[in-house]
């Protein structure tokens, strides 16, 4: 037992403590987070922007065709990009994604970081573009018509009524978008970027010891996850309470 | 057009399908200020498909909908300015899920009709007095029956103090004890002088309140009376048929 013990002790000395490798830890875990935000964020704002020129392109379309040539035009055009965005982000590999960002686009660029967060927000938008169009399409058709009704525009009806709901309705999804961001980002070792998973997979290179480091690793995602469906739980009981 | 019309419909068609399907083929129909007109007919006979046209939630395929002598179906009318003058109830109540009784009926004349907070609760809590729902103001819709959401539809409807309200099925959703206290609203309005067009099953309603009684088959209107006439002596098979049906 006691021999086990001592084992375990100098195998967390030499992963850990010896050269300040922790410190190789924490400096991925800061560069993962990072990335994970950015991404989150770029995310965030890409996918509402395509979700909404998707669904005023079904919903709104037929009349602005009429009341709007013009308007209409434009949105025609921006809905074929959105299409095509979502067609090819979601049919290839993210990383496969990451590569050509980092090699082809910018390949002059060194800052892995940046790449990393403009690959995965592009990447995370097509899919909180397609959660937030679902939960536009989910809403009753009733709740638009009683907004028309009341002379409200498309654009008031949708900021007043919809979205409130559309984003009560698709948190626990988005939630699960999130974590699956974050989980996504220990790709970004394939560019060289030092995130938390690389830096523990340097650390077994060093030591040539893969249990501590990489368990360690799974270990901090995880608490990362928890911490989030917690913080999200949160918000998502706040935001029913006033219902009931 | 007549002085007091306040709504007058030309020759209004509704085709679906490259014109397959005619959910309304050619109606022409008047509504004077002050007047309860009641639409009544067999389910897909065209009546809310109608009803729906005139506040262009319903796009017409032709015709003309002049609202107080503005073709509204012209692309260059701002219909939202027209639609604040036209309130409109619908059978689902539609009260919006993520407000309060009191943001519903505040809301639009806060954002739309330029009015201040105060001005408005004051407003909607004058309304909720009158159908005796003003300890609800602050409740959401999910937690009122199906009467009561109709009610502060109705009242919602009124705080943009329309022109005209339009009723699509009003009672149709609603549990039969409740049907009652929405009615008594509807038939208080009408009292007041309130321009309405209704559609209904209730037959009991149209003959009592309505000014006049439209029958609607296959996307036409086929009879057009005072209830009397319409009740006591339809004049068309098809009127008969339907009445025997229904009443």
């Amino acid at each position: 037992m006691s021999e086990w013990w001592n084992n375990l002790q100098s195998q967390f000395v030499m992963n850990f403590i010896v050269d300040d490798r922790w410190k190789l830890l924490i400096q991925g875990l800061g560069n993962t987070l990072l990335i994970t935000v950015f991404a989150l964020l770029i995310g965030v704002v890409l996918g509402t922007f395509v979700a909404m020129v998707r669904s005023t392109y079904d919903k709104n379309g037929e009349d602005m065709k009429k009341r709007n040539k013009g308007g209409f035009i434009v949105l025609s055009i921006l809905n074929f990009i959105c299409k095509i965005y979502l067609t090819v982000i979601r049919g290839t590999p993210v990383v496969v994604q990451l590569m050509i960002t980092y090699f082809i686009i910018f390949a002059s660029s060194t800052n892995g970081i940046t790449v990393a967060v403009f690959a995965f927000g592009i990447n995370s938008g097509a899919y909180v573009a397609e959660i937030i169009r679902g939960g536009i399409m989910s809403i009753d058709e009733g709740q638009f018509e009683a907004g028309r009704s009341l002379g409200f525009s498309y654009a008031q009806t949708m900021i007043y009524v919809i979205i409130p709901q559309v984003f009560k309705a698709v948190l626990p999804t988005l939630c699960n978008e999130f974590i699956a961001l974050i989980k996504e980002t220990s790709v970004a070792g394939y560019v060289g970027i030092r995130d938390l998973t690389k830096s523990g997979d340097i650390i077994r290179g060093r030591t040539y010891s893969p249990y501590m480091p990489l368990l360690a690793v799974a270990a901090i995602y995880l608490v990362l996850v928890i911490i989030l469906e917690n913080l999200l739980g949160r918000v998502e009981r706040s935001l029913r309470k006033n219902e009931r | 057009m007549k002085d007091n019309a306040i709504i007058q419909v030309n020759n209004l068609k509704k085709h679906y399908n490259d014109g397959t399907l005619k959910a309304l083929d050619g109606v022409s129909l008047e509504i004077d200020k002050g007047e309860v007109v009641v639409i009544i007919g067999p389910s897909g006979s065209g009546k809310s498909t109608l009803l729906r046209s005139l506040n262009l939630l319903e796009t017409p395929t032709s015709g003309e909908i002049l609202v107080d002598g503005v073709d509204i179906t012209d692309a260059r009318v701002n219909i939202n300015e027209h639609r604040q003058k036209m309130g409109m109830v619908f059978q689902h109540f539609n009260l919006f899920q993520n407000m309060t009784v009191l943001r519903n009926m505040t809301i639009a004349p806060m954002k739309l009709g330029g009015k201040s907070k105060e001005e408005a609760e004051k407003k909607a809590m004058e309304l909720l007095r009158t159908v005796g729902l003003e300890d609800r103001a602050d409740a959401y819709p999910s937690q009122l029956s199906g009467g009561q959401k109709q009610r502060i539809a109705i009242v919602r409807a009124l705080c943009m103090e329309p022109e005209i309200l339009l009723f699509d099925e009003p009672t149709s959703a609603l549990d039969p004890e409740m049907v009652g206290e929405v009615l008594d609203v509807m038939k208080s309005l009408a009292k007041e002088g309130m321009t309405m067009a209704v559609v209904t099953h209730e037959m009991g309603f149209a003959r009592e309140v309505a000014n006049r009684v439209v029958f609607m088959d296959a996307g036409c209107i086929v009879e057009e009376n005072t209830p009397e006439e319409i009740f006591e002596h339809p004049k068309s098979e098809r009127l008969q048929n339907f009445l025997a049906k229904v009443l």
